[in-house]
C-alpha cells in the first residue's frame, strides 16, 4: 500500500490496474560472436516479429482511430524493411562479427544522427520514426516487451512521465479509465485531455512511474489529487462508495443540462465549451453547453502530412455549426507556432517560440494558409451562428489586417456566387497584456473579446507555464491578472460588446465567483466543467460577488484573494 | 537499363505520403531502382534514402530501373506519379 500526491486535474474516481507507459531498458552491450549465421537468423526473426507487431498495431489503430492515424505505422513498416538500413546492419554482423543488438543500435544511431542534423523539421521528425523502429527490433532481440498502448484490451489506468497529444491520440479510449503522470499541472495537455475524455486524472505526482509497477491496482482520486497504490479491501470499499457518491452528484448536475445559468438574484451568464474537433461536440451538448466558446482549429492541421484543404475545413466547421443548431460557435483561427508545430510547415528555430512567430503573426505572414481557412469559415457561416476569433492579437493594426483579409475573401466568395452569412461577429482573443491594457481602443472595433487566461497569465508573469521550476508564478488569482480582466470586461461593456473567457480559469470554481462579480458574460471551459460550474453559479449572489470582486482587486497577493473567496463562498472547506 | 525524367508538382515535394507510396510501389519489383536528384542517387526502395534527398516542389528528378522487370517497374512508377498528382 502506498499513496502519491499530485494535482487533481480531472475529477472523478477510477479503480483499475496500472498500465505503465515507461521507456523500457533497451541498453545494448557490444559483444563479438562466433556464429555469424546464427546472429543473422536472430536479426531476421526480430525483424519478422517487429513486422507482425506493426501490422497488428496499424490495423487496430485504423479500426479504432481512423486511417490517417494509422498512416504513421505504414512509414514505420517501410523503415523496418528499408534495404539501406538492413544491409549495413547485416554487413556489420558479418564483417565485424558483432551481436545483432549492437549492429542495429549503431546503424540506427548513425541514421538518427543524420536525420536529426537536417534543416527541415519534417526530416528531423523522421529521426523519431527510425528510433521507434530500432527500439522495436531491439525489444525483440533483448526480449524486453515494449508498451503497446494501442493494443490495450482491458480497463487500465495509464501511468506515465507525461502524456503528449500524440500519446493520447493513440490510446484506446474505451479501456483507459484514468491517468496519472509524474509531471504537469492543471493546464498541461494531459490534464486538458483527461477532462475532455471525462476520465479522472492526477498529474504532477513527481514519481508515479518509479513507485508504481505495471499491473498494480490503483485508485486515482481526481477530486483530492491522490493516487493509492495496491490499496487494501477496506480502502477499495470506501472508494467504491465515493465513486457512487460522485456518480450521484453527477446525476444531480445532469438535471441542470437544459437549465439556464442564472445566479440566485437573477443575473444570467452563458456557459460554453472548448472543443478541438467535431468529435468533441457530443460531450459539449451532453454537458449542457450553451455554445462553443473556443473551437481550436489547429487540430485540423495536426497529425497529418499536408495542409487541410478548404473543402476539408469547410466540412469540419459546418459539422460543428450544424451540431450546435444555431447556438453560437466561436472559432479561433489557426494558432500554430509556440509549442505547436506542423511537420509539413517548417518554421525557423526561435530563441523564444512563445514570443515568436505564432498564431495571427504567422497567419499574416503566410496569407495563403490563412485565406484558405477564412474562405472555409465564411462558406460554413450559413450553416449556423459563426463567430470568428483571431488569436494573439497585440496591436490594432494586426486586427485590422486580419479583418481586411476576411473582408476580401468574403467579397471574392460573393462574386463567385457563394453564400456567406451577414451577421458574423469578429472578435479577438485577449492573451497579451498589451491588448488587455489597451482594451478600450480595441473595444471600438471588435465585436467581442474572449480572454485567454493560460497565455495571459504566462505573459503577464513572464513565466513559462510548462516549466515546473517557475510554475509557482502561474497565478490566476493574482490581483494583477484580475485587474487586467476587469479592464477588458469594463472596456467591452462600455462599447456594448460581450466579453468571454476561454482559458482554464473560466471553469475554476475558485475563480468563477470573482468573474461573476466582475461581470464576465461568457465562460468557456472543458465540457466536463460546465455542469458543476452551473450548479455553483446558481448558488451565487451577483451583488455579493461584486463586493467580493471589488475587495480582491485591492489585495496584493494570490493567497489573500483565495482566502477571501473561500470565506465568502465556503469553497475549499472540506 | 531504362530511365525517365519527371518534375515534382506536389506542393510539399517528395515527402511523407507521396514518398511512402513511391517506395511501396518500387519495392514490388525485383529490378534495382534508383532515384536521382541533383547528382545524388539513392535506392528508390529505401524510404530513408528517398527522404534524405529532400526533394522539393518543382525539382527535376530521374528514375532509373535496371533488371528483368525494368520496363514494367518504370511504367508503374510513372503511372503512380501522375495518378497521384505528384509529378509530370
Amino acid at each position: 500500500m502506498g499513496i502519491l500526491k499530485g494535482i487533481a486535474a480531472s475529477s472523478g474516481i477510477a479503480i483499475a490496474k496500472a498500465y505503465l507507459l515507461k521507456e523500457p531498458d533497451l541498453s545494448v552491450e557490444k559483444r563479438t560472436v562466433e556464429d555469424v549465421d546464427g546472429e543473422l537468423g536472430r536479426l531476421d526473426e526480430a525483424v519478422r516479429r517487429s513486422q507482425k507487431d506493426l501490422e497488428m498495431i496499424r490495423e487496430e489503430v485504423a479500426e479504432n482511430l481512423g486511417a490517417d492515424k494509422a498512416a504513421i505505422f505504414d512509414a514505420h513498416l517501410l523503415v523496418l524493411n528499408d534495404p539501406e538500413m538492413l544491409t549495413p546492419i547485416k554487413d556489420k554482423i558479418r564483417t565485424e562479427k558483432v551481436n545483432a543488438e549492437s549492429a542495429v543500435k549503431e546503424t540506427a544511431d548513425m541514421f538518427i544522427g543524420m536525420f536529426e542534423a537536417m534543416e527541415n523539421e519534417y526530416m528531423r521528425e523522421r529521426a523519431a520514426d527510425i528510433r521507434d523502429v530500432a527500439k522495436r527490433i531491439l525489444s525483440h532481440l533483448l526480449n524486453v516487451p515494449l508498451p503497446n498502448p494501442n493494443l490495450i484490451k482491458e480497463e487500465v489506468i495509464i501511468v506515465a512521465d507525461d502524456l503528449t497529444p500524440s500519446d493520447t491520440a493513440r490510446l484506446n479510449r474505451r479501456f483507459v479509465k484514468g491517468f496519472t503522470t509524474n509531471i504537469g499541472g492543471r493546464t498541461s495537455h494531459s490534464a486538458i485531455m483527461a477532462r475532455s475524455l471525462e476520465i479522472p486524472a492526477v498529474v504532477g505526482t513527481k514519481k508515479a512511474t518509479e513507485e508504481i509497477q505495471h499491473g498494480d491496482l490503483l485508485i486515482v482520486d481526481g477530486i483530492s489529487g491522490e493516487v493509492h497504490v495496491n490499496p487494501d479491501e477496506e480502502l477499495i470499499a470506501e472508494y467504491r462508495r465515493k465513486q457512487d457518491a460522485f456518480v450521484e452528484l453527477k446525476m444531480e448536475w445532469a438535471k441542470l443540462v437544459n437549465e439556464k445559468t442564472v445566479t440566485e438574484d437573477g443575473h444570467q451568464v452563458e456557459l460554453a465549451a472548448n472543443i478541438g474537433t467535431p468529435d468533441d461536440l457530443q460531450g459539449a451538448l451532453k454537458n449542457g453547453a450553451e455554445g462553443i466558446g473556443l473551437y481550436r482549429t489547429e487540430f485540423l492541421y495536426m497529425d497529418r502530412n499536408e495542409l487541410p484543404s478548404e473543402d476539408e475545413q469547410f466540412e469540419a466547421y459546418k459539422a460543428v455549426l450544424e451540431g450546435m443548431n444555431g447556438k453560437p460557435v466561436v472559432v479561433r483561427t489557426l494558432d500554430i507556432g509556440g509549442d505547436k508545430h506542423l511537420p509539413y510547415l517548417p518554421l525557423s528555430e526561435e530563441m523564444n517560440p512563445f514570443l515568436g512567430l505564432r498564431a495571427i503573426r504567422l497567419c499574416l505572414e503566410r496569407q495563403d494558409i490563412f485565406r484558405t481557412q477564412l474562405r472555409a469559415l465564411l462558406r460554413a457561416s450559413v450553416h449556423g451562428n459563426l463567430r470568428i476569433m483571431f488569436p494573439m492579437i497585440a496591436t490594432l493594426e494586426e486586427f485590422r489586417s486580419a479583418k481586411a483579409l476576411l473582408e476580401e475573401e468574403k467579397t471574392k466568395l460573393l462574386q463567385e456566387g457563394r453564400q456567406v452569412a451577414e451577421d458574423i461577429q469578429v472578435g479577438i482573443m485577449v492573451e497579451i497584456p498589451a491588448t488587455a491594457v489597451l482594451a478600450d481602443h480595441f473595444a471600438k472595433e471588435v465585436d467581442f473579446f474572449s480572454i485567454g487566461t493560460n497565455d495571459l497569465i504566462q505573459y503577464t508573469m513572464a513565466a513559462d507555464r510548462m516549466n515546473e521550476r517557475v510554475s509557482y508564478l502561474y497565478q490566476p488569482y493574482n490581483p494583477v491578472i484580475l485587474r487586467l480582466i476587469k479592464n477588458v470586461i469594463d472596456a467591452g461593456h462600455k462599447e456594448n460588446k460581450w466579453v468571454g473567457m476561454c482559458g482554464e480559469m473560466a471553469g475554476d470554481e475558485k475563480a468563477i465567483p470573482i468573474l461573476v462579480g466582475l461581470g464576465l458574460d461568457e465562460f468557456s471551459m472543458s465540457a466536463s466543467s460546465i455542469l458543476p460550474s452551473r450548479s455553483l453559479i446558481r448558488r451565487l449572489n451577483k451583488k455579493k460577488m461584486e463586493q467580493l470582486a471589488e475587495r480582491v482587486l485591492r489585495m496584493s497577493s494570490s493567497e489573500e484573494v483565495l482566502k477571501a473567496v473561500e470565506e465568502v463562498t465556503g469553497l475549499g472547506r472540506k | 537499363m531504362v530511365e525517365k525524367q519527371f518534375r515534382i508538382i506536389d506542393e510539399t515535394g517528395l515527402h511523407a505520403r507521396p514518398a511512402t507510396k513511391l517506395v511501396q510501389q518500387a519495392s514490388k519489383f525485383s529490378s534495382d531502382i534508383s532515384l536521382e536528384y541533383k547528382n545524388k542517387k539513392v535506392n528508390l526502395k529505401s524510404i530513408m534514402g528517398v527522404l534524405s534527398l529532400g526533394v522539393p516542389v518543382n525539382a527535376e528528378i530521374k528514375i532509373i530501373a535496371d533488371g528483368n522487370d525494368e520496363e514494367e517497374a518504370l511504367n508503374s512508377l510513372d503511372e503512380l506519379l501522375r495518378k497521384e498528382g505528384l509529378a509530370e
